[in-house]
């Protein structure tokens, strides 16, 4: 016996134990696949707890494995087993799975709920549909936070991304993803490659070259972060000066813990996150997802999550009903990735290069932090 | 001495069976009996632990996925001689290989699985996939404006499928019934044939339509135009006969790109070499490239090679994965043995107090206990903060004592510590102290005392913590993945992130592979050196 009809056999008694608490055509429980920490308890708060409030007895479980979601949904579709319902994904995961045919191509339209004023979904998401199995959500933003309490700086403040490499004024220990995204970009930024040419000058071996060498200068200096949560925790200790991270978990630090933190808009990587459906779903499981997904991205839940964490809705409609912080009473607009204030200097994530470079990129990236 | 007689035959028992015989089968009871106690473990073992083991170590040789993916470009390769790029013949059977993983949507997966042996392969793929609709588009127009007819899928299902099928087929409801090709097709136009049972196929499968109502893709009309502008097709009598003698007379005039051009039309990448060279090399269905990758080498078609310097990584991981596992276990026995001496010569009362000390952090949380020692060892963390206090180190150059291999030691050997502790402890135990003191009465010095008398009966309990010291920390990972940063990182780290993160479970399984081997290297040299038989763990 393989390790696949193993896994089969296992999971086969689960599979029909769902199926058998089965009402009418809608299953009972659906599992949601996010990122954890305040941005999953922004959905909790704005999508699930309402839509349970509205379906007694519906069961909804929350996995946080969206990070590794495209390894695992490869891994699950390899085992012929998909055990989640909707999980939410960024853009360039979104398109992989897509290509891969792991994730379902959904008619936006028909699926998602129109505007209050008529308008269809396709034009309320605009540009942010950037594939047929993505159902975008937020517009969100890796950017840069720093102390601003560090002595040797001698009064200084960083001002733009470079000094992310600017070990001379601004010395102290950083923390960057341990992932190629955002990194390699700002790289060749701070190495005077204009932000239109990025992608073109990565394509290369001499602009990977290039990229590599600039991110060697500061090797010794870093920290490499996995977890959305590490940056603002080395921020908090003391452990770093300035770290990059997503613009909601130092929305949280600076506003909600009040740290000596501030953050840097400058070249903030813009980025969209939403959900996608696994290819493969039984019809009951797809029923209810399908059903939730049309509650969960309509104008007024996405505004409503925007109460909970600094991230744009995705909907067009949804930003004039952009409100006050749940709990803070402070307004919500002025801490948006799309601010116009905060947009003056705004690169822009190019998805579908990464959607094709990924795998490169992440064996290059692997090998060059191990030597 | 009357039984002599008896001797001449077997002995036999009371039922007049051969004794030697009764008494096989007695025992053959109890075994059996003792086997069917032992089963339900047995098959639990096999079922949930031997045998997911097996599969995966058999992933570190196995590779079928490009055989399976591109099975003509697999068969055209065979011809290559390594040297150039391959003829249009192989870049045509790409063509239509690549057309149906792309409607599969399974060239992905063959794409991340060659990126593992050239970079770039992956995009390269990814970007193929969109492009390849567009090959034979210029031929396929140019039948188009030759007769209307090459536009209707009801021509192409007459011409290519056997006539009861075609009768089945056209105006079912669905997917119809599954494709069957006409003989006097297969003979006449074999390439077409090929191409278009392959689409018919993926039509049937993939989307759920019927091959009778949908039009060919381009690259059947490609292939339509190579067989006719090669074999003859006079003597063709069947379906749709006089379409192909017209089409055939035409084809000579038709101007379109070769396969070749078309492909480096769709991405230049195809007129690399290397790329070519990679599927060549991992066309086998079984390969020895994730062992060769394991030991920073690679497969190409002109035989092994090192890997490019950037990607060299695992050898370096091995030593360091070694070298580090040593360090660990040296400060073991250093700090363990001091411990497991005071241990066992105290009164009971108090060494048992004192042996809850060292069991406490041994029960606690692995987690809990690494997040303690990020917690102290940070720079503005508790032991910082001492020495600063102290001034043995200034505030501005606190020392770097996480995230490196400084701390994966400190916090190891913490964690391990009662491994080491536990049967030192139980060998010294055993050592009767009247042995040192006859030794001194004797007249030795204490350290001679030592050395030459309990030092040598305390061996057994060192190597025992050593090799289990040692093994364990071989494989070890969560710990240098919370506190090892860039540098303090091993081997299983790797392991894990192919497992999880890249999915490159071949590579996984075979750095997994050379790990085992290497334990059991290892196990033998210390077998050699100290003996098997001289470890006690109590």
């Amino acid at each position: 016996m393989n390790l696949k009809s193993l896994m089969l056999l296992t999971t086969g008694a689960s599979m029909a134990a769902t199926g058998a608490m089965a009402d009418g055509h809608m299953a009972n429980s659906m599992t949601l696949v996010s990122w954890g920490g305040a941005y999953q308890a922004s959905q909790v708060n704005a999508y699930s707890d309402p839509y349970v409030a509205m379906n007694e007895g519906l069961e909804v479980i929350w996995d946080e494995s969206s990070g590794e979601a495209v390894a695992r949904l490869r891994a699950m579709n390899e085992a012929g087993n998909v055990t989640w319902d909707l999980v939410d994904v960024v853009a360039s995961d979104a398109m992989r799975l897509c290509d891969e045919g792991l994730a379902m191509e959904i008619d936006h339209d028909e699926v998602l709920a129109p505007a209050p004023d008529g308008t269809p979904a396709t034009e309320d998401f605009g540009d942010l549909i950037v594939s047929d199995c993505f159902i975008p959500q937020i517009v969100y933003s890796t950017t840069v936070g720093y102390r601003t309490d560090v002595a040797e700086w001698n009064g200084n403040t960083p001002t733009d991304i470079c000094a992310i490499f600017d070990t001379e004024n601004f010395p102290g220990q950083r923390s960057l993803e341990r992932r190629p995204i955002g990194n390699l970009e700002w790289a060749l930024i701070c190495d005077g490659v204009a932000m239109e040419d990025v992608y073109d000058v990565l394509e290369t071996d001499e602009g990977i070259t290039r990229a590599f060498a600039m991110l060697d200068t500061i090797q010794d200096n870093t920290v490499w972060w996995t977890a959305g949560a590490d940056t603002p925790q080395l921020l908090a200790d003391g452990e770093i000066v300035m770290g990059s991270t997503y613009n909601g978990r130092l929305f949280s630090l600076i506003e909600e813990q009040d740290q000596p933190v501030a953050m840097l808009w400058d070249a903030q990587v813009f980025d969209l996150d939403g959900w996608i459906i696994p290819e493969g779903l039984p019809e009951d499981r797809l029923a209810r997802t399908l059903d939730f997904l049309r509650f969960a991205t309509d104008t007024q839940r996405l505004a409503d999550q925007a109460a909970y964490i600094s991230y744009g809705p995705a909907r067009a409609s949804s930003a004039p009903l952009v409100g006050q912080h749940a709990t803070l009473g402070i307004d919500m607009a002025p801490h948006m990735p799309t601010d116009p204030a905060n947009a003056t200097r705004t690169f822009l994530f190019n998805y579908e290069w990464w959607a094709d470079y990924r795998d490169d990129m992440d064996a290059r990236f692997q090998a060059w932090l191990a030597q | 001495m009357s039984d002599t007689t008896v001797q001449d035959g077997p002995v036999l028992a009371a039922d007049g069976t051969p004794l030697k015989r009764s008494l096989a089968r007695a025992l053959r009871v109890q075994k059996l009996r003792a086997l069917m106690l032992i089963a339900p473990l047995l098959i639990f073992i096999l079922v949930a632990f031997i045998a997911p083991i097996v599969d995966m170590l058999f992933r570190s040789v196995e590779n079928q996925i490009t055989s399976e993916t591109l099975p003509r470009t697999v068969v055209a390769l065979e011809s290559w001689d390594a040297e150039g790029l391959p003829d249009d013949d192989t870049y045509a059977a790409l063509a239509y290989d690549f057309m149906e993983a792309a409607e599969r949507r399974r060239h992905t997966r063959l794409g991340s699985r060659l990126n593992y042996e050239t970079t770039g392969i992956s995009s390269l793929f990814r970007q193929s996939g969109r492009g390849v609709d567009d090959i034979g588009e210029d031929y396929a127009d140019q039948f188009h404006d030759l007769n209307a007819l090459w536009e209707e899928p009801a021509t192409w299902a007459a011409l290519m499928g056997a006539p009861d099928w075609v009768e089945d087929a056209t105006g079912a409801e669905g997917t119809g019934q599954p494709f069957r090709l006409s003989v006097s097709a297969m003979e006449t136009l074999p390439e077409t044939a090929d191409a278009y049972r392959s689409f018919a196929r993926t039509v049937q499968e993939e989307d759920d339509d019927n091959p009778t109502a949908e039009e060919p893709w381009n690259t059947v009309y490609m292939a339509l135009y190579r067989d006719l502008s090669r074999n003859d097709v006079s003597g063709y009598d069947g379906p749709m006969a006089d379409l192909l003698a017209e089409a055939a007379a035409a084809v000579g005039d038709f101007t379109g790109m070769s396969p070749s051009e078309a492909w480096i039309d769709v991405n230049d990448d195809w007129g690399d070499r290397e790329v070519w060279a990679t599927i060549e090399a991992f066309s086998d269905p079984y390969t020895a490239g994730y062992f060769l990758t394991s030991i920073d080498l690679r497969l190409t078609p002109d035989g092994i090679e090192a890997q490019p310097e950037e990607q060299r990584v695992y050898i370096l991981l091995f030593q360091r994965t070694i070298f580090m596992s040593g360090m660990i276990t040296l400060m073991c026995v250093l700090l363990g043995y001091p411990i497991a001496y005071l241990l066992s010569n105290l009164p009971s009362k108090s060494s048992n107090l004192l042996l809850i000390l060292v069991l406490l952090p041994f029960w606690t949380s692995l987690l809990v206990r690494t997040s303690a020692w990020k917690v102290l060892l940070q720079q503005q963390g508790v032991i910082n903060d001492i020495l600063v206090w102290i001034g043995i180190v200034a505030d501005d150059n606190r020392l770097a004592l996480i995230n490196n291999q400084l701390g994966t030691i400190i916090a190891m050997t913490h964690i391990l510590l009662p491994f080491m502790i536990l049967p030192l402890f139980s060998v010294m135990k055993t050592i009767p102290p009247s042995y040192v003191r006859a030794a001194k009465s004797l007249g030795a010095t204490n350290f001679t005392a030592f050395r030459r008398v309990y030092f040598p009966q305390s061996i057994p309990g060192i190597g025992a913590g050593c090799i289990l010291v040692f093994i364990l920390a071989i494989g070890y990972y969560i710990t240098p993945e919370l506190v090892g940063g860039r540098t303090g990182t091993f081997i299983s780290n790797r392991i894990a992130y192919h497992i999880s993160s890249s999915l490159n479970w071949g590579l996984a399984a075979a750095l997994g592979s050379l790990l085992l081997a290497l334990v059991l290297v290892l196990y033998w040299v210390y077998d050699r050196i100290v003996g098997i038989d001289n470890v006690k763990l109590g």
